[in-house]
């Protein structure tokens, strides 16, 4: 099992969304993450998509995403030659006695505090998958209430575009 | 020119080479039908007795023609009556446009009265999909659609029109038909390689899919069989590709395949797959498929290469154009050893022949219909055991003579289909049914009567339903569940009943009387055709197994 990103750019058009999700769904594809948002360009819309699993999946994927008409250029994204990130809120479980370790685990992981009250504090992480779920991994003991995460985001490095291939 | 929604739909369909609509109005189409009403003399229009018959004539239509089928229905239950003809279009591609009324947009996702979401229901089932909210928009997405439909890989698009756009005015100015895009033209690289891998072969088998069927590849592809000295088989949906007597044709392959084809397709040493999709019916056990042997896959859809079968050669691309370029690569060849074991094996499927149980068997009932029809006679069939005794044994001439339900296997299809071929040719044409397939949709002899369609209907009746019936015999230790069907039904009075001719036969000297007389008839005919119940269609390799498993007699 591998874990692949898939870049897109898509007409912004209602139920695009739906069909890319009900194609995911019939062919029986397990996606990890789905981002959208506008772009530059008000007619398109950027969609990051995220899936573990054999080539075979990979493949087939990518080829039935081609197919849809609203797909209008997709790139699978080498992870070496793209920059990725996503961004998460956790609410942590913090007291009195927890609160200091928590602000400091933060800091050292360069996240922010975004939200603080008498018993949880509330942090920003941005970052790569991995170092989400790092910093996820160490608050466990403290008592996560609450976690928001965007799903990946990612594009090419250097002056390479999606939209220069439309 | 200033024209409303609604006559931009009728003038951008006649300017889109539209010549017929089957369909049915109502409530949100009421526009639409009276624009065709006042265009009457400019594009045709077929009442159905049922939306779904209307989407199956559209795909009879698109299938004997090749051109963009087209049918229109209302919102809410005539839209969804649409959706099992849309989805069997879409499994054997085949062209369509489907247009649908939609209550106004002001009350879109109001719960309003005879609305759906037809759009989210058909998503899944088509090749692309609109809902129209902007009647400037209106002329371009129906050009759009017809283009999605015919391009590439062909299949349904469904347009869904609210009301108030059919109402609303802006300017239409006429445009040319679309073209489809242009052809996707295979790699020469690849195709060099499928040449080296075929000159390697000693025992080469080419099988054919409705790709072969859809790019008229046809002439290609016997060269290409002539050339290389090898065999050709057939899915279901690349039956016409070439005609039956064709030298080197063995016939359908797969589960009620052939005995030498389905053979030929096991042992040889490459297969040179032109225009398929590798469908289960056809592979029977996927993990033995491709054992000991090399595959090259030439499809126009991207997706198929390596779908459901690896590829050593894949190759997305026109299936014509490749074909006749891959002809133009290859050395000639001569596989005389394996053809005459292949000669064997039509000798041994001719021995082991199973004589008919009843006073009518099916491979001659078929064989005294063909001799009856022309070579360019549209003939459609339902879906069950007739529909296979029909792929395996009538004598096809023509490409696109044969409008059956492949992927989605849709009993009920026939009637339509069969009118939709005969509305789109003029000429007279054959539907084999079966008692159980006919009674799902023999509401449209209403159809065939209104329209004086010359149509022979061929009912297979064996009182039961004879292909569940035959894996319940197999698999099911004969418990026959629910498919003897007990009915009284006297098919021969219900066609008069309807305004149509009936016989019913129960030998075959009633049974060519008949067929004379109704090939001689200029309206539609029925023939309730008495065959035994326990009839089976032989050979079988049962689901998920492959020939080892063959059941021959």
């Amino acid at each position: 099992m591998k874990k692949f990103i898939i870049g897109l750019l898509v007409n912004n058009e209602a139920g695009v969304l739906t069909r890319i999700s009900s194609m995911f769904a019939r062919r029986g594809f397990n996606i990890d993450s789905l981002a959208v948002g506008e772009t530059e360009n008000p007619e398109l819309s950027r969609i990051t998509v995220t899936m573990t699993g054999e080539d075979y999946a990979r493949d087939q994927m990518v080829k039935q995403l081609q197919k849809l008409y609203d797909v209008r250029e997709l790139l699978e994204m080498d992870p070496e030659e793209s920059v990725s990130r996503e961004l998460a809120i956790i609410k942590v479980a913090a007291n009195r006695e927890s609160r200091q370790d928590v602000i400091d685990a933060a800091q050292i992981f360069r996240n922010k505090i975004i939200d603080y009250s008498p018993e949880s504090v509330s942090i920003e992480v941005t970052g790569e998958t991995g170092k989400i779920d790092a910093f996820v991994k160490l608050m466990e003991p403290y008592g996560i209430l609450e976690i928001c995460r965007t799903g990946l985001i990612s594009m090419s490095r250097g002056t390479k575009t999606l939209k220069e291939n439309l | 020119m200033k024209m409303t929604g609604a006559q931009i739909v009728v003038e951008t369909l006649i300017e889109q080479g539209a010549e017929v609509v089957f369909g049915y109005p109502g409530g949100q189409v009421l526009n639409l039908y009276d624009e065709l009403y006042k265009n009457a003399d400019r594009i045709k229009h077929v009442i159905t007795a049922h939306e779904q018959g209307a989407s199956h004539a559209a795909d009879g239509y698109a299938r004997v023609t090749g051109k963009v089928g087209v049918c229109m229905a209302t919102s809410g239950p005539g839209a969804t009556n649409l959706v099992t003809g849309i989805a069997n279009a879409y499994l054997d591609s085949v062209p369509m446009v489907a247009i649908t009324g939609n209550v106004p947009n002001n009350l879109i996702g109001r719960d309003s009265f005879q609305e759906v979401d037809i759009v989210g229901i058909t998503y899944s089932i088509t090749k692309h999909n609109y809902i129209v909210k902007d009647v400037t928009k209106l002329a371009d997405t129906i050009r759009e659609a017809f283009k999605i439909a015919k391009s590439g890989r062909p299949g349904p698009v469904l347009i869904d029109i609210p009301k108030d756009v059919q109402v609303a005015e802006t300017e239409y100015e006429k445009m040319p038909l679309v073209e489809k895009d242009a052809i996707v033209k295979a790699d020469e690289n690849l195709l060099a390689k499928a040449a080296e891998l075929i000159a390697e072969s000693e025992r080469p088998f080419i099988y054919c899919g409705g790709g072969a069927v859809t790019s008229d590849a046809g002439k290609e592809i016997m060269e290409l069989a002539k050339k290389i000295d090898a065999p050709v088989g057939f899915s279901m949906m690349g039956l016409t590709a070439v005609p039956s007597s064709f030298e080197y044709s063995l016939g359908m392959v797969g589960m009620h395949g052939h005995y030498a084809s389905s053979m030929a397709m096991a042992e040889s040493d490459l297969i040179i797959a032109l225009g398929v999709r590798f469908s289960d019916r056809a592979t029977g056990d996927k993990t033995k498929y491709a054992q000991n042997k090399k595959i090259i896959h030439i499809e126009v859809d991207a997706s198929e290469i390596n779908k459901n079968i690896n590829a050593n050669v894949g190759i997305t691309g026109d299936v014509k154009d490749a074909t006749e370029r891959l002809v133009k690569l290859v050395e000639s060849g001569k596989h005389t050893a394996w053809l005459e074991k292949l000669e064997s094996y039509k000798k041994y499927a001719k021995e082991n022949e199973v004589a008919p149980l009843g006073a009518i068997g099916p491979h001659q009932l078929i064989d005294e219909v063909c001799a009856r029809c022309d070579a360019d006679t549209p003939i459609a069939t339902d879906v069950g055991q007739h529909q296979m005794w029909v792929a395996q044994r009538y004598d096809f001439k023509n490409p696109r003579t044969f409008a059956s339900s492949g992927g989605l296997g849709t009993m009920g299809f026939g009637m339509g289909a069969a009118i939709g071929a005969c509305v789109a040719t003029g000429k007279r044409t054959v539907l084999f049914t079966g008692d159980g397939s006919f009674g799902m949709n023999l509401n449209e002899m209403a159809t065939a009567v209104s329209q004086k369609l010359p149509l022979v209907v061929v009912v297979m009746n064996n009182g039961v339903l004879g292909m569940v019936r035959q894996w319940q015999t197999l698999f099911y230790g004969a418990r026959y569940s629910e498919t003897t069907l007990e009915r009284k039904t006297q098919f021969s009075e219900l066609a008069k009943a309807f305004g149509a001719e009936g016989y019913a036969v129960t030998n075959m000297d009633e049974l060519k009387a008949s067929l004379d007389k109704a090939f001689a008839t200029d309206g539609p005919v029925l023939i309730d055709c008495a065959i035994d119940m326990d009839e089976r269609v032989l050979p079988m390799i049962p689901a998920g197994r492959s020939v080892e498993d063959l059941i021959i007699k």
